[in-house]
């Protein structure tokens, strides 16, 4: 029993708890869930303590144990820098769900905090299997309660969207199951490790064809999640009509999910098909970039606005994990968490706009700065996180992807970084039309300032925004230690290497 | 040989289930023309609970004696035992179902529980059987019993229709297997399935004949698991039979079918495998497509089940085109797994289709979760576990399918399989949508909460679902052991 088991199970039982929690008492299962998840969020922050100071080697608080004997399905979990950061950004966005919904969602209470926990326990599940089988399990459990979650307590067209949610990550995933069962058949084992090292030695070998299915199974299931262009049109949808605890969890960690996979299963598994599409898959991401940005653009919708610029923040995240640079990597995990804090703050205010006037056009404000100094203030950092200001957090990891890409496709960093421009229009018209100018009668009245909750909601995101913006230390050593493990890993192998050779240049490489 | 001709002991011993069954069945028979008042009457369903918990007890313990029975016709190897226990397991669960189901329809008659008492024997017969005519005999005695069990309320046009058809297109098939039969003594001179293997080994009859005679049996078999093209009468004979009656013909008879079509095809036909194994192969396809996409289009909710069972058929028989003992085992933890949860859905709707059947349509059951929540979260349960979620019963069974067919190379049924695993879940979806999504609609709104028959039957099958989902390992390992090599 480590403390990562203890991170991952209480949800578990945090969700089992809710449940009996009787339905007549709507505020004992707000406060339930807010101490469930504040109580998780404070362990899991053990979980950072080995990763300072001097980092471990492979994984942390590795637990492995057998689940079922045949075939050989393991309980395996562990966290590295990779997955360490993600877990506690899971762990903190869900206490700050739980208080975003806390007057907003007023019908089936008890179901809805439920459901949320229950959807952490599948997110955490995801970032620390190291069993292929344990890891695909979890992947689909995330799904059933951010189906409900859209599906009972979103808009209008919720039921389309939360249907459309679940056929489009389902079909994709079907396949990626397809690919562990034949990695599985060659490889005698789900243990993420052990096939990674018997790829790695070539004691077993793919032939080239078998390495580019498999590669695309695996990476058609992570693209629908990312969304990479052009799976994304499930995104605008599902973020459109979740509640706004839904969006959060969504955009902040469900989207990880996909670019995690990534970097944990496509590079380091299928180094040569990674390395042979990178040409085309960069160029999806740049598309992406851009067509997420000119979209937004034109969106008279605050949601969708925040929706499709994720389409081109996770654009940026793809293009620095197939740059195979240590900057570009690094820059590619640091995003994620960084679009975690700054998106998840937007979709926060949005909600707290729509709290207040119920409604997502943006044409239905205009001057709220004028009633509400303090949501203008707090939403302001946001943007300007968002857009990519240096000192704020989505600046080091733009910036670290651009370097990274420069390396690999000039011609890709430059539109890229068109994208960058393009965020700050976006952007700062959405600012400036929601919050400057006169405010409308009706607007004003409807419009209080920060409550209490709320700041304490906002408060943390706006702390890290600038902690991760200005003191990187705190989190780079762990995440680039990791990466350059993985880099390393994913150097394209060359076929049919002798052993008296791979010998030489092992000792080669040691020194 | 006069040696056999008095079975000994242990022989009887062998087959004391289907003897439990066959005096309890009598004697359901008799009480029903004994006891003339309602208090009497209501003993039927209890006493052949315990007697079918007689039977699954015997079962059990002569699993640990295997070997044959009267003269080689019956056998009682691992794999007949396995599905003896799963027919008669389904056997309680569809009477627990059923009691409160019969007293709200003003029929609880006795016969009821005799039917169904004779056609699990019938079944447990076909598990066991070792040779041709036992088998046709055993899918007899299921099937007439079956056959009433559909007409069951013989007031109601509905169940005539259903249990019509069911009889004139099942004795029909049942012609085809027994032409099968008939071409296969001509053939090899023996109708026991041992025999008929070894003949068909030196292939001395001309194998393409038997080849023939095999794709006959296969229509008939084919026809009992509901498997496309021959799948045409399930959606009207679930539809027209009562709920509980169409959810124990979804899993029992079928289960049945699938154990002797497993049997006959991979020992007798197992050097002809060449031969049937593309007939196996697009019919599985057939029914896999067949099944999902007409389900999409149903909004009646037993004919949404029925071809979902048309499409599990179709899943099933993909483990059958690896032909290997993995894919056996694949196959009975794959049936095991569908009972548990066709039998919890089928239940769920019998309970809340309410008197005379009047709501099965999938809009009625808007709203279910804030009336019913604890019945709406387990027919949840069901639902991903027939969607093949992760943690249900059937997202394993569909992974051990899935991999015994990789196992036997077979790339392409996999990939077709699992994004037909994928067009299933939106029809799924739909009656999720429906119960958490909508608002409640007057069918929901004065729901009586079930019977305590009815609730033990959802929670024990809900429970086998989630314990087949979390620790599917036991069960298979049961199902490795006892799979046909």
């Amino acid at each position: 029993m480590t403390i990562l088991d203890a991170v991952l199970f209480l949800p578990l039982i945090g969700f089992l708890l809710l449940l009996m929690i009787p339905k007549s008492n709507p505020n004992l299962s707000r406060i339930a869930a807010l101490v469930i998840s504040l109580l998780i969020f404070v362990i899991s922050l053990g979980l950072a303590g080995s990763f300072s100071g001097a980092l471990p080697e492979g994984f942390a608080f590795v637990h492995d144990s057998e689940w079922v004997s045949s075939p050989p399905i393991r309980y395996h979990v562990g966290i590295d820098g990779l997955s360490l950061w993600l877990v506690i950004l899971t762990t903190l966005l869900t206490p700050i769900s739980v208080l975003a919904s806390w007057k907003h969602i007023d019908h089936r209470v008890k179901e809805f905090f439920a459901f949320l926990i229950l959807l952490e326990f599948g997110l955490i599940g995801v970032f620390v299997s190291l069993d292929l089988f344990l890891f695909y399990v979890f992947w689909e459990i995330g799904l059933v309660p951010m189906y409900f979650l859209i599906g009972i307590w979103g808009h209008e067209r919720r039921i389309y969207a939360a249907v459309k949610f679940f056929l489009y990550t389902f079909a994709g995933s079907v396949l990626m199951l397809a690919a562990i069962i034949y990695l599985y058949d060659r490889a005698g084992t789900f243990d993420y490790a052990q096939i990674q090292s018997m790829l790695q030695s070539g004691r077993l070998a793919l032939s080239s064809q078998a390495e580019m299915l498999l590669f695309l199974a695996f990476f058609i299931a992570f693209a629908i999640k990312v969304p990479l262009f052009p799976l994304h049109t499930w995104l605008p949808d599902a973020h459109v009509e979740a509640p706004t605890a839904g969006s959060i969890m969504l955009a902040s960690v469900m989207l990880k999910m996909g670019t995690y996979g990534l970097v944990r299963f496509c590079l380091p598994l299928f180094p040569n098909a990674a390395h042979k599409s990178a040409h085309w898959i960069i160029g999806l991401a740049v598309i992406g970039i851009l067509y997420g940005a000119l979209v937004a653009l034109v969106q008279p919708n605050m949601k969708k606005l925040v929706a499709y610029s994720s389409v081109s923040h996770l654009g940026f995240v793809v293009l620095g994990v197939f740059s195979f640079t240590q900057q570009g990597l690094d820059g590619a995990v640091y995003q994620m968490l960084n679009h975690g804090i700054s998106t998840g703050a937007l979709f926060l205010l949005v909600g707290y706009l729509y709290e207040r006037r119920h409604s997502l056009e943006i044409s239905a404000y205009g001057g709220v700065a004028t009633p509400a100094p303090n949501l203008a203030i707090v939403f302001l950092i946001a943007t300007l996180a968002s857009i990519g200001l240096p000192m704020l957090n989505n600046f080091v990891g733009e910036y670290l992807v651009l370097q990274g890409a420069s390396y690999t496709s000039f011609s890709a960093t430059v539109f890229a970084a068109v994208g960058v421009i393009l965020s700050a229009c976006y952007m700062l018209w959405l600012y400036q039309r929601t919050f400057y100018g006169k405010a409308s009668e009706s607007l004003s009245h409807h419009m209080p300032d920060l409550s209490g909750r709320e700041w304490a909601a906002i408060l943390p995101l706006l702390l890290l925004m600038v902690w991760m913006g200005s003191y990187t230390q705190t989190f780079m050593p762990a995440i680039s230690a990791q990466n350059a493990r993985i880099l390393d890993l994913s150097k394209e192998r060359v076929a049919q290497t002798p052993p008296s050779q791979r010998a030489v240049r092992e000792v080669a490489n040691a020194r | 040989m006069p040696a056999n001709l008095f079975p000994t002991g242990i022989e009887y011993y062998r087959i004391l289930p289907e003897i439990i069954l066959t005096l309890a069945g009598v004697a359901v028979m008799f009480m029903e023309a004994v006891f003339t008042n309602d208090d009497q009457r209501k003993i039927f369903g209890p006493f052949s609970i315990v007697a079918l918990l007689a039977a699954l007890v015997a079962s059990l313990s002569a699993s640990g004696e295997p070997g044959a029975a009267f003269s080689n016709m019956l056998i009682i190897d691992g794999f007949a035992s396995f599905f003896r226990a799963l027919v008669i397991a389904v056997g309680v669960i569809a009477i627990l179902s059923s009691t409160e189901y019969l007293r709200r329809e003003k029929s609880a008659g006795g016969e009821y529980y005799a039917l169904i008492l004779f056609s699990i024997v019938g079944q447990c017969v076909m598990v066991t059987a070792n040779e041709l005519i036992m088998i046709f005999i055993g899918l007899e005695i299921s099937s007439i019993a079956s056959y009433v069990l559909a007409g069951y309320l013989r007031d109601d046009p509905r169940n005539n229709e259903s249990a019509l058809k069911y009889f004139l297109l099942g004795s029909f098939a049942t012609a085809f297997l027994l032409y099968g039969v008939a071409w296969i003594y001509g053939l090899t001179g023996t109708t026991n399935l041992d025999h008929i293997r070894s003949a068909l080994q030196t292939s001395t009859p001309p194998l393409a004949l038997a080849g023939a005679a095999a794709a006959l049996m296969f229509v008939g078999f084919a026809f009992k698991i509901s498997a496309a093209p021959f799948h045409i009468w399930a959606p009207d004979v679930y539809q027209g039979a009562p709920v509980p009656v169409s959810g124990y013909l979804s899993v029992g008879p079928k289960a049945a079918a699938f154990a002797i079509l497993i049997r006959v095809f991979m020992t007798a036909f197992g050097p002809i495998a060449t031969r049937w194994e593309p007939i196996v192969w697009s019919c599985a396809l057939a029914s896999m497509v067949v099944g999902n996409f007409a389900a999409i289009q149903q909004s009646n909710i037993k004919r949404m089940l029925a071809y979902s069972s048309i499409a599990h058929a179709g899943y099933i028989l993909v483990a059958l085109t690896a032909n290997s003992s993995t894919g056996s085992a694949a196959a009975m933890f794959y049936l095991a797994a569908y009972a548990f949860t066709n039998l919890g859905a089928f239940a769920v709707v019998t309970y809340f289709s309410r008197k005379g059947e009047k709501y099965v349509s999938i809009d009625d059951f808007a709203g279910l979760s804030q009336r019913q929540p604890a019945m709406a979260a387990m027919l949840t349960i069901f639902l991903l576990s027939l969607i093949g979620v992760p943690l249900t019963a059937g997202f394993f069974g569909k992974f051990y399918i899935f991999k015994a067919v990789l196992d036997a190379n077979e790339v392409w049924i996999t990939v077709l399989g699992l994004l037909n695993s994928a067009v299933a879940a939106y029809y799924y979806l739909r009656i999720l949508v429906v119960m958490y999504f909508k608002d409640p609609t007057d069918a929901v709104e004065n729901l009586d909460a079930p019977g305590i028959g009815l609730k033990i039957a959802v929670y024990a099958s809900a429970l086998g679902t989630l314990i087949l989902g979390i620790f599917p390992g036991w069960v298979l390992d049961i199902a490795t052991r006892a799979a046909l090599k």
